[in-house]
């Protein structure tokens, strides 16, 4: 630019009318297309909002919809275990007992078997089984929820009730955790089911962590006469173990939310037992299996509050997820090929 | 150093194959359920399949025979009703994302969408109820919206992610070309990222076409033959919700058969994303 606008006073003028036809084009042409610009920006844009504006919404119609009760119970409503809709008493405890150790018994079975698939497939694997051993795991998480249930209540149920319940009876029964008698529709049903359905997350995300582990750290520890688990053990798994625990309370988020294959298979019953062959309720399953028969307002509201409540959770504990895994991954590309 | 002391070396040798056996226990132990789940699906399903199956609605209790021809046809409608809500959005979403967003706007839209990405699908149901059953009725129309808003996050972040795979040089081209940023970013980006923006939104479909938890208050499933948008609507997985949960046997049968079409529909769609995936333009770049 500098060194063309010196020339530009001294030039003849059929260069000059010739810019001015061509700016005179440009400018017609550039203002339709800023306003074209303006107008996709605008859409897009819109789409954008549109996201932001669906989180709030339902933030905003799950905080509505619980007035009545978050009025007349406040925070006696999370604190009170009677939940008797007859007689208009509604207490939350048993709901968040039954998430709260439904999940836990999941994260229990979940955690070693999938960081023991991670392990071999990024470390471990021949490299023509990879492939096929991630599209499998992942197979898993494609399957609906519902069928989990209909799986489960017509094969899981009567294995446990025929032969792993009895077992553990006889094993574990001094525990109080596996206390007979045995009934197949149980919190202990429920958290292996949930077990299979958060497996092929965690172990995805903890795939992804281990491959975003850089090389060095594996060579290095090779070069120091480490076996190959020695090497997995401080080369790899010690780098990554902020991204395992993101993943983990990733799939603890995903179980804690999980609705119809729970309700299928957890005996629905509002009650706090310390054995977990006896039948429990969950959050979200006292909202799937009572809300279309709450009969009056302050009951749906109620159900609308454990809701509320299921919705708080779960957006902290993704958050927490998303910082931990974010720790590991930053700095490697999104996605690092497996 | 490391291998001063003979037992050492044999402990050691010991832990590596202690923890690889274990490693291989885990891969078994979990493709275990996925071969039980899949073998019962197929004996279970296949064994329960008729043409009535696909013919006819559901008899009254107590009658044998029937189908679920009206819940594959409702849930093909939700499902559409879904993507013509969730797709745009998402795509549009993902488009501000990759192309515009600078500032902090850009991120909370990414922060949002995954919270969205991680609210239960039971609340997403509540909130359709709040807004579109509670004043007016149960109808075809809500349960569109519930599964339209559970597609929009991954669309958003998958379109997001596949725009951004498309190498600079290609849109630097195009606006030196003079071709407006709009018609750019529609023509040439997207048309380069097709393949992948594809993938996301029949992941999406695949990932909501199961869903039955933000049905239940929304579609209430029908008994009878409805295409009405603003009736309450028969759905596949609502229908296997219902039937799995039944005290007769004959319903149970038609839950497997159920249960192994809807199976199918979303192993042939992700196999598909797969083919598309593997052939596309955006894969190769990767």
């Amino acid at each position: 630019m500098s060194v063309a606008q010196p020339q530009q006073p001294t030039g003849s003028a059929l260069p000059g009318t010739v810019g001015a036809g061509v700016s005179a084009v440009s400018r017609r042409s550039s203002r339709a297309s800023r306003i074209a610009d303006a107008v996709f920006y605008g859409l897009v844009w819109l789409c954008a909002a549109c996201v932001v504006a669906i989180v709030g919404f339902i933030l905003l119609q799950l905080i509505k919809g619980s007035d009545l009760a978050l009025a007349k119970f406040g925070w006696k409503f999370f604190t009170g275990s009677d939940w008797d809709p007859v007689n208009g008493s509604f207490g939350a405890v048993p709901f968040i007992y039954g998430t709260l150790v439904s999940s836990l018994v999941a994260l229990v079975i979940a955690i070693p078997l999938s960081l023991g698939v991670a392990i071999f497939i990024t470390e471990m694997c021949p490299r023509g089984l990879r492939g096929i051993l991630s599209y499998l795991t992942e197979l898993l998480a494609a399957i609906p929820s519902v069928i989990y249930g209909l799986w489960a209540i017509f094969v899981l149920v009567p294995l446990i009730m025929r032969y792993f319940g009895p077992a553990l009876e006889k094993t574990l029964g001094w525990t109080g955790l596996f206390r007979g008698p045995v009934q197949g529709f149980c919190m202990f049903t429920a958290g292996v089911v949930l077990s299979i359905m958060i497996i092929p997350i965690i172990s995805s995300i903890t795939r992804e962590i281990l491959t975003a582990v850089p090389h060095q750290q594996r060579e290095a520890a090779l070069a120091l006469g480490a076996t190959r688990w020695e090497m997995i053990r401080v080369g790899v798994l010690r780098n990554a173990r902020a991204g395992i625990s993101g993943a983990i309370i990733l799939g603890l988020g995903r179980a804690l939310g999980e609705t119809m294959a729970v309700t299928m298979v957890i005996g629905n019953s509002p009650q706090i037992v310390k054995s977990l062959f006896a039948p429990a309720y969950t959050m979200a399953s006292v909202i799937a299996n009572e809300f279309s028969e709450a009969t009056y307002d302050l009951y749906t509201s109620a159900l609308i509050e454990i809701g509320l409540a299921l919705f708080i959770v779960t957006i902290i504990v993704n958050i927490l997820a998303q910082v931990l895994i974010w720790t590991v991954t930053r700095g490697t590309p999104r996605r690092a090929s497996a | 150093m490391l291998n001063a002391s003979p037992t050492l070396q044999w402990h050691r040798k010991f832990a590596d194959r202690l923890a690889t056996s274990l490693a291989v226990l885990c891969v078994l132990l979990v493709m275990l359920p996925l071969a039980a789940i899949f073998i019962y699906l197929v004996i279970r399903g296949i064994g329960s399949l008729d043409l009535a199956f696909f013919t006819q609605a559901p008899k009254p209790v107590g009658e044998t025979g029937g189908g679920m021809a009206n819940a594959i046809v409702g849930s093909g409608i939700v499902l559409g009703v879904g993507s013509v809500i969730g797709v745009p959005l998402g795509v549009g979403a993902g488009v501000y994302l990759s192309e515009y967003s600078r500032g902090q706007f850009g991120k909370l839209v990414r922060f949002t969408a995954d919270v969205l990405n991680g609210v239960p699908s039971i609340v997403i149901g509540i909130a359709v109820y709040a807004l579109l059953v509670l004043h007016q009725h149960y109808s075809a129309f809500a349960g569109g919206v519930a599964l339209g808003i559970m597609m929009i996050p991954t669309i958003t972040r998958s379109t997001e992610e596949m725009l951004r795979l498309v190498p600079n040089a290609i849109r630097e081209a195009a606006l030196g070309l003079g071709i407006p940023q709009w018609r750019s970013t529609l023509s040439i980006t997207l048309r380069t990222a097709t393949s992948g923006v594809l993938t996301g939104i029949m992941l999406a479909f695949a990932r909501v076409s199961g869903e039955t938890a933000p049905l239940l208050f929304t579609a209430l499933g029908n008994t009878f033959w409805s295409t009405k948008l603003d009736q309450p609507i028969a759905a596949l997985p609502l229908q296997i919700y219902v039937y799995a949960n039944s005290p007769y046997d004959d319903w149970h049968r038609l839950a497997w058969a159920g249960a192994f079409v809807l199976i199918a529909l979303i192993v042939v769609t992700s196999a598909s994303v797969r083919w598309i995936a593997s052939r596309g333009f955006v894969g190769g770049v990767q």
